[in-house]
């Protein structure tokens, strides 16, 4: 095992791929999204952006599932653990996430929420403390979402709940697309959601917007094989036959994982839903459907999001940040107001937010210094 | 009630958030000139000569862990405090909180790993306290230990003194205590390693008897390799450059991180210093603390540099940068 992960991390394959990128000589910027949080953390990770060529911009779209989480999601897990007296369970991520207060906050004041690796340990609370109510906070896109589905389906006790703020890639990626002015040149697809998901429910906007696109791992030459991919079309302005390239051929097939994705159709239906600091997306959110209903949160516990709660600060850019529209530091906020220590923008607290990532690297996507 | 009026858990990470609490309660009501220095001991010129003074409190689950158990941490952790502010250490005292129902026997086992760990020291425990709260209000045992010893001739300076072009020298592989802890708390098994608790008695007397005189020497606990070199960093106005190809980290603890989505260089060691020497010693002090126990992978893994873009610049094995500051509060599990 160690091997084989280790030949995806190897010093020399790296320095070959960057070679080449370095070498196509494509007269014009290029601008590449990803949009997946990990690949943003692979990329800072590695310190890639150091080490490409000036021409090449990677940009990080709207790939980190608890920056988009809106922050009248936040407030009625806050609401839960507070007024409620429920167990909140969920990511380590999440409880630091601002609305009126973070979880994290709501925790010091008497609040129990508690950080779990994943809905199976909220299951294992609700088995262990059966007097309380427990509700699992489910954040993240189809890679979370399919566990979330997959515990639903073993049987939770009657006291567990989930707080549902599932979303879904491709819905974001067709309404990034059609806002004007985006200036993509290839897309990086999340080789997570790729893996349960598949391919295939990118093709219709794959094809229709000629955008090129390739689906990469986190692994250094996982992801260095889809930029150098995406590169040279966008260098060459080819058509290939097949516009999205799968550099992540090991883990992801055209349809993905079909045990999870039918589970999951069975578990959820789609509605449409809010991404903070872009707005109501449609047919981008999961909902629990039929049965599971039962378990929905909200409406055991009947609660009602409070609209009037702003979902970034006056000021912040966290929206534009998110589309790739702005780079964090162009928002007036970055580094000064906003910083990991007091976060005013979501983007700035989850580890792969754009804005914590670019500020614990400490260097722009484009060759700015 | 204000959220931000009441102590969180990020207060107890050693982070920026540490810091300041320190900083608005403690360091407010206490300050002496002792006391602001914030080295790892109070160095006082009191008793006709000089010595270090400093005490810790340990709160670790579980109590017992691969490698070590709350007693040996309790003892080692104020011996290296002493070790590393260029101390030889000589006596500790030692309170306990302990919580109604734990076993007598496994309070015993605390004891007598601390016994065997001030023994291996060289240190004496003269004095104690025992407490004994109500159940649910404490986690089994929590220790507190204080401890003198005599300040060395030559002892470092403290930040201050670290000139750009000196290097950096760590005692061994980064990381082992808290990937321990963090393995133990979400059920993993390990295997192959433990954590490296320990006293650090060894290495640096090693660097002494080499001839070398460390500038500034940390053992680098809650927070890891980063947060000791960013605090560093921040104290003497420099930054410092490391190259992740020369930092020791075994494979387990990198799996470890892998897994639970945590960074090495901010996991606890409880066993290891890192010095900053002058460049021509850096082989000479890797060397010196590889010939004894607990140095066996100690190396030069890079240097102080002037301000640049970050407190801590790591060159990635790629050639690339990434940037390491304080934690802003407790490292978290990520989302996926």
């Amino acid at each position: 095992m160690k091997a084989s992960v280790e030949s995806f991390r190897d010093a020399r394959t790296v320095e070959q791929l960057l070679t080449e990128i370095r070498h196509l000589s494509p007269g014009r910027q290029i601008r590449i999204m990803h949009v997946c949080g990990t690949h943003e953390n692979a990329i800072c990770q590695f310190g890639f952006r150091d080490l490409f060529p000036d021409w090449l911009t990677i940009v990080a779209g709207p790939g980190c599932p608890v920056c988009v989480c809106p922050a009248t999601d936040i407030d009625m897990a806050v609401r839960l653990a507070t007024d409620r007296g429920a167990i909140v369970a969920t990511f380590g991520d999440v409880v630091r996430v601002p609305a009126r207060t973070t979880l994290l906050e709501a925790k010091a004041t008497g609040g129990d929420c508690r950080v779990v690796y994943g809905i199976d340990d909220a299951v294992e609370i609700a088995r262990r403390e059966p007097g309380r109510e427990v509700v699992f906070f489910a954040v993240g896109f189809e890679t979370t979402s399919c566990t979330t589905a997959a515990a639903l389906r073993r049987g939770v006790p009657d006291n567990f709940s989930v707080l549902c703020s599932h979303r879904l890639v491709p819905p974001a990626l067709e309404a990034l697309v059609a806002m004007p002015g985006q200036g993509v040149d290839g897309f990086i697809l999340p080789g997570h959601v790729t893996t349960v998901m598949g391919i295939r429910d990118y093709r219709p906007l794959a094809s229709r917007c000629q955008i090129p696109m390739a689906v990469a791992g986190f692994e250094p030459v996982d992801m260095l094989a889809a930029i150098l991919a995406l590169s040279r079309r966008a260098a060459s302005r080819e058509r290939p036959s097949d516009p999205i390239f799968n550099a992540y051929g090991r883990a992801v097939r055209e349809d993905g994982n079909p045990v999870a994705r039918r589970i999951m159709d069975e578990t959820f239906e789609r509605c449409d839903a809010a991404w903070r600091g872009i707005g109501t997306i449609p047919g981008s959110g999961h909902r629990l459907r039929g049965a599971y209903a039962r378990q929905d949160a909200q409406r055991r516990f009947d609660m009602t999001p409070d609209e009037s709660i702003r979902d970034t600060h006056p000021g912040c850019l966290c929206g534009e940040v998110l589309l790739g529209r702005v780079e964090p530091e162009d928002c007036p906020l970055f580094r000064s107001h906003c910083n990991p220590d007091m976060p005013l923008g979501p983007c700035m607290v989850a580890l792969e937010g754009t804005c914590h990532a670019r500020y614990r690297h400490g260097r722009p996507a484009r060759g700015r210094s | 009630m204000d959220p931000r009026d009441v102590v969180t858990l990020g207060h107890g990470s050693g982070g920026k958030m540490t810091h300041a609490l320190v900083r608005d309660v403690f360091m407010r009501r206490f300050s002496n000139p002792a006391l602001v220095a914030m080295g790892d001991s109070a160095v006082l010129d009191a008793v006709g000569a000089k010595v270090a003074f400093t005490t810790d409190a340990f709160v670790v689950s579980p109590l017992f862990f691969t490698g070590g158990d709350i007693g040996k941490l309790a003892v080692c952790g104020t011996v290296n405090d002493l070790a590393v502010a260029g101390a030889v250490p000589l006596y500790l005292s030692a309170a306990f909180i302990v919580e109604e129902g734990l076993k007598i026997a496994d309070l015993d086992l605390v004891a007598a790993s601390m016994a065997e760990a001030a023994t291996s020291a060289g240190v004496a425990i003269v004095a104690g306290d025992t407490k004994v709260v109500e159940r649910g209000h404490g986690d089994g045992v929590f220790i507190t230990t204080a401890g003198v010893g005599r300040m060395r001739q030559g002892a470092p300076e403290g930040p201050g003194s670290v000139r750009i072009g000196d290097a950096v020298v760590v005692s061994g592989p980064i990381g082992d205590h808290g990937a321990v802890i963090a393995a133990h708390r979400s059920g993993l098994a390990l295997e192959g390693f433990g954590s490296d608790c320990g006293a650090v008695t060894g290495v640096v007397d090693a660097m002494y008897r080499a001839g070398i005189r460390p500038r500034f020497m940390r053992d680098p606990t809650r927070g890891g390799i980063a947060t000791a070199l960013a605090e560093l960093a921040g104290q003497a106005g420099v930054s410092v450059a490391i190259r992740e190809a020369d930092l020791p980290v075994r494979d387990g603890v990198r799996t470890v991180c892998e897994i639970l989505g945590l960074d090495p260089l901010y996991l606890a060691c409880e066993g290891r210093v890192v010095a900053v020497v002058g460049a021509d010693d850096a082989e000479a002090a890797a060397s010196a603390m590889r010939e004894v126990d607990g140095g066996e992978g100690a190396r030069a893994i890079g240097e102080i540099s002037a301000p640049t873009s970050g407190p801590v610049v790591l060159r990635t094995r790629y050639g690339g940068t990434r940037l390491y500051d304080r934690l802003a509060s407790e490292q978290l599990p990520r989302i996926c």
